[in-house]
């Protein structure tokens, strides 16, 4: 469904020409959950961003993205909107860029049904509440008439899911959305994420920095390095036998250790603070 | 047995949030660091391990409580010559070496100022002990004057870790310190602490999320929730054995090779928490 074939960006600086990605190729199937792994400068982001065309403006793209079969690249205006506005969600690292800080969040889940699917207000409005309830909010009214400063990062995250699955998109985009998360939150907004992806058949491309985070919720990863894809693979065999050096580097930066898999709470755990 | 490098007792710190709202950042907490060892303290935001790990330093003062450090009492409010004092005992690193440093100095004279506030050396013996405090930190003599924006994260957080220690310092404190680095670079900057601990005899109080960081450097671990010391013990103990629900929780959230998120098992967890 997403086809991405010798992708090549340069940014021109006053300096120099940057080589931000050489050569990417990858593809995601309808219904596939594909990762994309690597360390802060690799081009994983920069890579996702070209497919929505929100690369930089002193960027130069060359190569070809095809989404069902349309080339993105050579998309005008018009048809570039409805791409992003029907077939093709995002979620960004830090929810505050996405939401308005002046409008409480449910117009921004709003907007998207009322503007892009024509739905009309009042029905909209009954969708988002439904939306939060399905990625795990608590008194929805509350949540859906706060603004984005009263509520905490995973409550926030979550809006924005809910707006990104609202118009039930064929591929989805995250960009490290659960970095800015705590752990225990991070685990539930992934759960979230990966539980409504499978329900509604959605693709899926992952920009991680945490190739178990990307294992976890992945069919396939590729790993990137300085702008190119260096292997790909399923999770499984990136772990037990991976190809290239750097993937190994990877690996071993985080051994499994000895944490033990937890089941279920036990009549026997504690939940109080110590004795004073 | 020799003195603990430190030993906190009964620390309790509330903030006073918005309105009369009260919030209980730290209550009652004990804990003790022996001389050598390295002690994580593991929580999420808001259980109050950075405030925690401020009063320990003296960047803040605790309401109640006493901290010990090498035998001597240090909490309270402290004078400019007492913080002067504490300062060549203990030292900390923080999460973000960008900001922690200044963009605009050159990174050896980051060093050079705290030569200069705690050694009597002269600025060519200054010069050659920030030779030598690179070297021991794995940067090159020619990074020396480098500003803080021409290296990497790595690099930054080897530059931080060289000030502290240029203070002769016999505890360090680590808060968040390798969070925000990519994790090769985590990998190196573990290995790097680890050597320094084991060369110097130094003893680390090391503030952290991350549960699969925790396992490769801890001797000793606290978990923190909401302000409240829930479960504490030897590493491979809390970690392999963990009897507290939240810390479960934590384990269960740790991603790691195998590891799925189970949203019906966190909320299993946070409801027994909750109970």
């Amino acid at each position: 469904m997403l086809e991405i074939r010798d992708l090549c960006m340069t940014i021109a600086t006053e300096r120099a020409d940057l080589d931000i990605l050489r050569n990417v190729s990858l593809a995601v199937a309808a219904g596939e959950s594909v990762g994309l792994v690597g360390e802060s400068g690799s081009g994983k982001s920069m890579t996702l961003r070209s497919i929505l065309r929100i690369e930089p403006s002193n960027a130069t793209v060359s190569g070809s993205i095809t989404f069902a079969g349309t080339e993105v690249l050579s998309l005008d205006g018009e048809a570039l909107r409805r791409m992003r506005s029907t077939d093709v969600s995002m979620i960004a690292q830090n929810p505050h860029a996405v939401l308005n800080p002046v409008l409480p969040v449910v117009n921004y889940l709003i907007e998207g049904m009322h503007d892009a699917q024509g739905m009309p207000k009042g029905a909209a409005r009954l969708r988002a509440g439904e939306l939060l309830e399905q990625v795990g909010i608590d008194g929805v009214d509350r949540v859906l008439g706060s603004y984005p400063h009263q509520l905490s990062g995973g409550m926030l995250q979550r809006v924005v899911i809910a707006g990104a699955i609202a118009g039930k998109p064929k591929l989805m985009l995250a960009d490290e959305p659960t970095t800015a998360l705590d752990v225990t939150t991070q685990a539930e907004v992934m759960a979230i994420l990966d539980e409504f992806r499978r329900d509604l058949g959605m693709a899926m491309l992952y920009v991680t920095h945490d190739l178990d985070l990307a294992a976890a919720v992945c069919d396939r990863i590729s790993v990137m390095k300085d702008g190119q894809i260096v292997e790909t693979g399923v999770p499984e065999q990136l772990r037990d036998n991976p190809q290239h050096p750097y993937t190994r580097q990877l690996m071993d930066s985080r051994p499994a250790g000895i944490i033990p898999s937890v089941t279920a709470p036990s009549e026997t755990d504690v939940n109080e603070g110590e004795p004073k | 047995m020799s003195t603990p490098a430190i030993v906190v007792d009964g620390l309790t710190k509330t903030f006073s949030g918005h309105g009369r709202h009260k919030v209980t950042a730290l209550d009652n907490i004990s804990v003790t660091v022996e001389r050598g060892s390295c002690l994580a303290v593991v929580g999420e935001s808001g259980s109050g391990k950075t405030t925690l790990a401020r009063i320990i330093v003296g960047l803040e003062t605790a309401d109640s409580g006493t901290v010990t450090l090498n035998g001597k009492p240090v909490a309270g409010r402290a004078s400019r010559s007492e913080l002067h004092r504490r300062a060549r005992e203990i030292q900390m690193v923080f999460q973000d070496p960008q900001s922690s440093l200044n963009r605009r100095l050159r990174v050896s004279t980051a060093v050079d100022e705290v030569l200069r506030a705690h050694t009597r050396l002269d600025a060519r013996a200054r010069r050659d002990r920030c030779v030598e405090l690179f070297e021991q930190v794995g940067l090159e003599p020619r990074q020396l004057d480098s500003l803080p924006g021409e290296l990497s994260g790595g690099q930054r957080q080897r530059v931080a870790i060289a000030r502290a220690l240029a203070a002769d310092p016999s505890v360090i404190v680590l808060d968040e310190s390798v969070a925000a680095l990519d994790v090769t670079v985590q990998g190196q900057i573990l290995k790097l602490l680890a050597e320094l601990r084991a060369a110097k005899n130094l003893s680390y109080v090391f503030i952290t999320h991350d549960l699969s960081v925790v396992q490769l450097v801890a001797d000793q671990i606290v978990v923190m929730h909401r302000g409240a010391i829930v479960e504490r013990g030897a590493t491979a103990e809390v970690l392999g054995n963990p009897r507290h629900a939240y810390t479960q929780l934590l384990l269960a959230c740790a991603p790691r090779p195998g590891w799925k998120p189970q949203r019906g098992l966190i909320r299993a967890f946070r409801e027994k928490i909750a109970s």
